[in-house]
This record gives structure tokens, C-alpha cells and sequence, in this order.
């Protein structure tokens, strides 16, 4: 049996084959980012400095903690933050 | 080895299968022939190397690659070479005195009955010609290799890389994209055109892509490409139908002997789901634009609701009324011609008349209710399909009325004073412009108004498909095309 599966291209083939990336913000200033720490130890203290960076330039910053590290984010916490922010940075830590 | 000796021998091939019986029979024939010094014989088996039993040399073309470069048809077939060591001539199945005469064998087989017919070589098993033509053939697929990493789920890696309408595509595999191009004779490499928005060059092999994704079936595929071909036709204009802000794009009505070959709806809920025909047609070139042309929801396509058909909007016509026109002859196409038209349009609007027992009495209903397409005071801006239901049809014929009386009399029914409907006329500030005020409007353009029939047999209720603003020749025009 194959081990991978291969598709044949569909579009005009004007973009890589790669998964493309989401469209990233013009500019910080006036976007909401959200910073998610995924709580491993002293992630506060990176996120705190990103915080104060991202505010500098412009935007507003909301934060947002993983219940777990070493889960995924639950599905209504990042419902939350594709609702209420523009961008996410993941913060994390060690 | 004398080497003057060798050339003098008979080369043969073989091709048997086990599981054959007239291969069976013939079981001491292939025997007597492997030991017959004065010939050279290859055999090739496809399905089981231990047959014939008690042979060394046998060849294993499980794999079926002899079988398929010799085009081997039926099993045995016995090929006689030249001396180049390509084909002379071959015969198949038993036939004792072909045998005899072919072998230049005048006993060979003397003891077995004289006839028995062979049996299908593996490589016509159902599905096997696509998947030996990718191992084995000329390599005619040229689009990308998109290789999904292991740990990818097939059906959602097609939406990560947005190929999808929103709904689940069917993975557009190779062997797939082979079997859909078996449903035509198309060359894969050909260019049919360029896809708007990005205009660019869509081949036969590309449409197949997406007719695998949409769903289809190889025998549609002939009616999917003449879809693309009428779309890229200047006169429909698909590339500002995809842009405009407005709620249209193609509405497709088949008319013909493919609709029926094929197995498309044109009866009970022709409009609505469960047809795969229907169905999948009409996404098809949906895919195609958004794929190959790059046209998205949001980026080129800027309508600002859009309507449901534009997954899907196919339907046949109800052609079972020989004294009723339809669609493609009204087109100038012959009864016998598969056809398939695109019209730019958007939802479907009810017509219902239980009262009507009158030619008269229901052109007029309908004609009232045509006034509403785009707006009841804006006229000859869109075109529309009135959609006949058969019973309404049975009305007109047992009244006495034809397809064209009913199409003239509408056109009269709609002629309209600019009066009425010019800008602020009945207090409403939308309408014409005020330089129609004196004179006659009429709803619909010249050839603005198609008439088209289909539907299930119970139910009084005809139906308008309203058309594009932008409509005629500044926009779109109904485009037919052969399939």
C-alpha cells in the first residue's frame, strides 16, 4: 500500500503547491492580537515584554491562557480568539 | 547454439489465464508446444504463474504489463513474431484447424473439441484499462502532483488548500482524473480556453480535475466540458457575471438525447437535489471558475448575497411534448442535437395558477408575475427563463396554443406606457428613466425572454428564473453549445 496519496493540482497552479498561509496584518497599529500562553512556567513574564511591544506600536492586546500545556487549545477558546482578535501570537515559555 | 538455426525458428507468444477454462482446455496444446523444438514459444500468464502445470519458464504478467503493450483483448491469444520480434499476426481463443494452420501443426490438438471461444483478458476487467494506461501507458496527466503528507486527512487537506466550494470534494486522484477523461475523446493537453478572472488556459485534463472533485461521472464529462466551452464564449460573458455585485451566475438547461443517456432530472424536483447528474454538473463548472480561474467569494466575485445555485443550477427540459419547442429549438438546434445552455441567472420565483383553464387567462398570470423580475418598473434590463410546468403546458396545448403564441402574446401582455414605470411613478423613486415617459416599454429585451419546460406532472406551478441586470449584449446573452 502507498504510504502517501497523491492529488492531481485542480487550480491554475499560479501559487505553490504548499498549504498557503492566512493573509498577514497590513499593520499593527489599531489591530487587536490576541497572546495566548499555553501556561508553561514564566510565560507571563515573555508575554508581559511582548505585550508592551505590541501596545507600543499601536495595538490593542488581549491575553488568554491555555488551561494545559500539554493539550491543544479548546475549541471555545479559540473560537474566542478568532472572534475577538485580529492576530494571535502563542506565547511560550521554559 | 547455431545461430543460422535460430533464425530459422517459429517465435510465438502466448498470454493465457488460469482461470479460463478454454485456457484449461488447451492446457496439453500449450504443453506439446513448450516442448515442440522446431518453435520458440513464450508464455505469458496473468493471474497464476503455476498454470500451465509442469512448466519452467512460464512468465508472471500478473502485474499485466505484457498484456497490456500487446493489447491482449481475449484469453490465449497466440501472437506469431517476425523476424524483427514484432507481431506478424495473432489469433484467440480455441479454434483447432486456426491452431493447426497457425502453427503449421497438422495434429496439434487433434484430441480436444474443435471449438471453444476464449475469455476476457484481465487488463478489460471493469476500472483496469485507467489504472494500467497510469502504470504502463504514455503519460498524458500533467497537472501538479499535490502529495498530502501522511498524517493528512484527504478530504480535509482539500479544503486547507481551498479548493473546495464548501462543500466535501471527491479527491481528485489520478487514476480518477483518468477515468473522467475516458468519458471523452478529447486530447488531455488541449486548451478549451481561458478561465476568467485570471484568464488562464484551461485544459481538457484541468476540467477533468475538477469534474472528479464535483462529483461526476465519466459519461457526464462530455456535457461538463461543453458547459465550460459555452461559459467561455464572449457573448456570456463570465467574467463580469463573476464580478458584479448582483445575485447571478450560469443557469444550466440541458436539452437532448444525453439527458436521458445520462440519467439527468427533468421530472419530480428537476430544480431541487438528488439527481447526481443535475447535481454535479453544475458544480462542476463552478469549481472550474473558482479553481482554474481564480474566482472567489470576496475576492473577484463581489456579489453581495449571491444565490444557492451558485453550487449547482443544472436542469434538463421536459421534451416530451413534440409539438412544444424546446429550449435548444428554439436556438436553432435539431430534436436529435445534445445541448446545453447557460444563462445568467439567479433563484427561482413561483408562478402559481390552480384557476387558469385558459390559454389567455394564465399567459396574463404569468405575465404579472414576470413584471417582478429585477423590479416591476425596471424594463428590458434582465432577461429571464420562464419555466413552464407541464401541467400550465397541457393548459396552452388543450387551448389550442403553441410555444410562439404564447411567447407573442406575452410580449403584448408586457407592453408597458413609460408612464407607469418611470422614476417617482407611483411614489417609488426606483424605475426608468424619465426620458421613457412617452414611450411603450416592454419588460423584456428583444430574445430576452427564454420559455422552457420541466418539472414533475402534478402541480399548477410555473416558475421564473430571473435574469442579470446587465443583460444582452452590454452583458449576457443565453449561449448554447453542442455537446
Amino acid at each position: 500500500m502507498q504510504s502517501t496519496t497523491i492529488l492531481l493540482d485542480p487550480t491554475a497552479e499560479l501559487q505553490t503547491a504548499a498549504r498557503q498561509l492566512l493573509p498577514r496584518l497590513k499593520s499593527i497599529a489599531g489591530a487587536t492580537v490576541g497572546l495566548l500562553d499555553i501556561s508553561k512556567p514564566r510565560g507571563k513574564e515573555f508575554l508581559d515584554e511582548v505585550q508592551k511591544h505590541l501596545e507600543e506600536a499601536g495595538a490593542k492586546v488581549k491575553r488568554y491562557s491555555k488551561p494545559t500545556f500539554t493539550r491543544v487549545a479548546p475549541t471555545e477558546l479559540t473560537q474566542k480568539i478568532s472572534v475577538e482578535c485580529d492576530a494571535v501570537i502563542e506565547g511560550l515559555a521554559d | 547454439m547455431n545461430q543460422a538455426r535460430e533464425i530459422q525458428l517459429e517465435n510465438y507468444v502466448l498470454v493465457v489465464k488460469k482461470d479460463c477454462p478454454t485456457c484449461t482446455l488447451i492446457e496439453p496444446v500449450i504443453l506439446s508446444l513448450a516442448k515442440n523444438k522446431s518453435l520458440s514459444l513464450k508464455i505469458y500468464v496473468q493471474d497464476d504463474p503455476s498454470f500451465p502445470a509442469n512448466l519452467d519458464g512460464v512468465i508472471d504478467d500478473s502485474s499485466l504489463e505484457y498484456s497490456y503493450q500487446a493489447d491482449i483483448e481475449v484469453v490465449p491469444t497466440l501472437i506469431r513474431l517476425n523476424d524483427a520480434q514484432s507481431e506478424e499476426s495473432r489469433i484467440y481463443g480455441w479454434d483447432k484447424k486456426q491452431w493447426q494452420s497457425f502453427t503449421r501443426i497438422e495434429e496439434l490438438g487433434a484430441e480436444l473439441i474443435d471449438f471453444k471461444p476464449g475469455c476476457g483478458s484481465k487488463t478489460q476487467d471493469p476500472g483496469m484499462s485507467e489504472v494500467l494506461a497510469l502504470r504502463f501507458g504514455k503519460q498524458i496527466l500533467q497537472a501538479r502532483a499535490v502529495e498530502l503528507a501522511e498524517a493528512e486527512d484527504i478530504m480535509e487537506a482539500c479544503y486547507d488548500r481551498g479548493w473546495s466550494d464548501g462543500l466535501p470534494v471527491v479527491p481528485p486522484t489520478p487514476l480518477r482524473v483518468m477515468r473522467m477523461l475516458s468519458g471523452s475523446e478529447r486530447d488531455a493537453a488541449e486548451i478549451v480556453g481561458k478561465v476568467p478572472p485570471d484568464n488562464v488556459p484551461c485544459t481538457i485534463e484541468k476540467i477533468a480535475i475538477n469534474a472528479v472533485m464535483a462529483g461526476c461521472k465519466p459519461e457526464y464529462f462530455p456535457v461538463v466540458i461543453a458547459s465550460v466551452e459555452a461559459a467561455l464564449q464572449d457573448r456570456f460573458c463570465m467574467h463580469g457575471l463573476l464580478c458584479t455585485t448582483y445575485f447571478s451566475s450560469p443557469v444550466m438547461v440541458v436539452n437532448g438525447p444525453i439527458t436521458k443517456q445520462i440519467g439527468m432530472n427533468s421530472g419530480v424536483n428537476a430544480l431541487g437535489q438528488g439527481n447526481r447528474a443535475n447535481a454535479t454538473i453544475g458544480r462542476a463548472l463552478q469549481l472550474i471558475i473558482r479553481n482554474v480561474g481564480g474566482g472567489v467569494p470576496g475576492g473577484i466575485d463581489r456579489a453581495n448575497m449571491g444565490n444557492p445555485g451558485k453550487y449547482t443550477y443544472c436542469f434538463a427540459e421536459d421534451e416530451s411534448d413534440e409539438n412544444w419547442l424546446s429550449l435548444a429549438s428554439d436556438r436553432g438546434f435539431e430534436r436529435n442535437d445534445s445541448v446545453i445552455s447557460l444563462f445568467a441567472g439567479d433563484g427561482l420565483q413561483p408562478i402559481l395558477d390552480q384557476q387558469s383553464r385558459t390559454p389567455q387567462s394564465l399567459m396574463k398570470s404569468m405575465a404579472l408575475s414576470l413584471r417582478s423580475v429585477a423590479h416591476t418598473k425596471l424594463f428590458g434590463m434582465a432577461d429571464a427563463i420562464l419555466i413552464v410546468c407541464p401541467e400550465h403546458r397541457r393548459v396552452f396545448r388543450e387551448g389550442g396554443w403553441n410555444k410562439e403564441d404564447l411567447r407573442k402574446a406575452l410580449h403584448e401582455e408586457l407592453m408597458t406606457p413609460g408612464t407607469e414605470v418611470i422614476r417617482g411613478a407611483n411614489d417609488i423613486a426606483e424605475g426608468m428613466p424619465v426620458k421613457f415617459k412617452n414611450k411603450m416599454l416592454n419588460k423584456f429585451r428583444d430574445d430576452g425572454l427564454h420559455i422552457v419546460t420541466t418539472g414533475g406532472t402534478a402541480g399548477m406551478f410555473s416558475a421564473i428564473i430571473g435574469g442579470w441586470v446587465a443583460s444582452g449584449e452590454r452583458g449576457s446573452q443565453l449561449t448554447s453549445q453542442k455537446i
